[in-house]
């Protein structure tokens, strides 16, 4: 699950590849995977479980 | 010199901006420059790639660096994921720390604000809580290592200024870290005021972004700002009883 909506990506994808195949940017987000934040060193190294639940934030205006 | 710290982080501008409630961000950019704000609110939502991150290319372009919050959170659980995330996403220490009870309020929750704030300074944090206008918490939030202590006017987007002047000044009496008055001010007298009262830097968005004229708005808040800081250090006249002549005698 990508931000709530189902998501498919083979096996072994590393989360780096999730994000960009996503079509998200680079720079001015975090993800957490399960509740918990996967720093951005990690992504390329991080490959997500079968039925992993992903947030991806970024900055919006608020407050 | 006459810096605005947190932690190690110093402002010149006594204005900390949000960036909520703008129409659009042509609107928000013309504001937040007439504001002179060198430090400026942003919310953490989930992506959208249609949205993009123009929000922050804005901020980056004009120099003004970026506060995230923990707005919409109810728990010390949540604020401490959500800042985390707001590290992890804009590369800075600095947070916002907003854990409120319900929505109809929007009024803090004590008790989780107080959880998470040990657990954000625990995690090396600079830290910025939303608080009750109570000088007790106030106390506590700055033991528990805030960086800042941030005192509420009045609820949230009210616009009804400070309900209790007499409680921000016990705070800013009490208080070894800045204090900033944050949510309620509606126009530059109010922002004016907290100054006067002994805060050190002024919070504000709804004010500026909702105003028909935000640009004109902003720039009032600026004034509003720096007149109530040069006011409170000028060492104002007591208040006296009677009349006092501010002209000679004419039989001199």
């Amino acid at each position: 699950m990508l931000n709530g909506e189902h998501h498919e990506i083979d096996d072994g994808t590393d989360l780096a590849r999730v994000l960009t195949d996503a079509g998200l940017p680079e720079r001015g987000i975090a993800v957490a995977v399960d509740g918990e934040v996967v720093p951005r060193a990690s992504w390329a190294q991080y490959v997500p479980a079968e039925g992993a639940r992903l947030e991806v934030l970024t900055a919006v205006q608020g407050g | 010199m006459d810096k605005l710290a947190f932690g190690d982080h110093l402002f010149d501008s006594r204005l900390v901006m949000g960036t909520g409630g703008a129409a659009n961000l042509e609107i928000l950019e013309r504001a937040l420059v007439a504001s002179g704000t060198e430090l400026t609110t942003v919310a953490l939502r989930r992506v959208d790639v249609e949205g993009g991150t123009g929000l922050l290319d804005l901020l980056r372009r004009l120099g003004i660096r970026v506060l995230p919050n923990t707005a919409g959170c109810r728990t010390a659980a949540e604020a401490v994921l959500t800042a985390r995330m707001a590290r992890e996403a804009l590369e800075t220490d600095l947070v916002k720390l907003e854990v409120v009870a319900d929505e109809r309020t929007l009024l803090p929750d004590p008790v989780e604000l107080l959880d998470a704030a040990e657990q954000l300074v625990d995690d090396g944090f600079t830290v910025l809580p939303y608080t009750n206008d109570d000088p007790v918490l106030a106390r506590k939030l700055e033991q528990a290592g805030c960086a800042a202590v941030m005192p509420l006017g009045s609820p949230i987007g009210t616009g009804l200024g400070i309900r209790n002047p007499h409680n921000i000044e016990m705070i800013t009496a009490e208080a070894g870290v800045p204090v900033v008055l944050d949510a309620g001010i509606g126009t530059a007298s109010e922002a004016a005021l907290a100054m006067e009262l002994g805060c050190d830097a002024v919070l504000l968005a709804t004010a500026v972004t909702r105003a028909a004229d935000p640009e004109r708005m902003a720039r009032a808040m600026r004034r509003g700002v720096e007149a109530g800081w040069d006011a409170r250090h000028a060492g104002r006249i007591p208040r006296r009883y009677w009349a006092q002549a501010s002209s000679p005698d004419r039989e001199g």
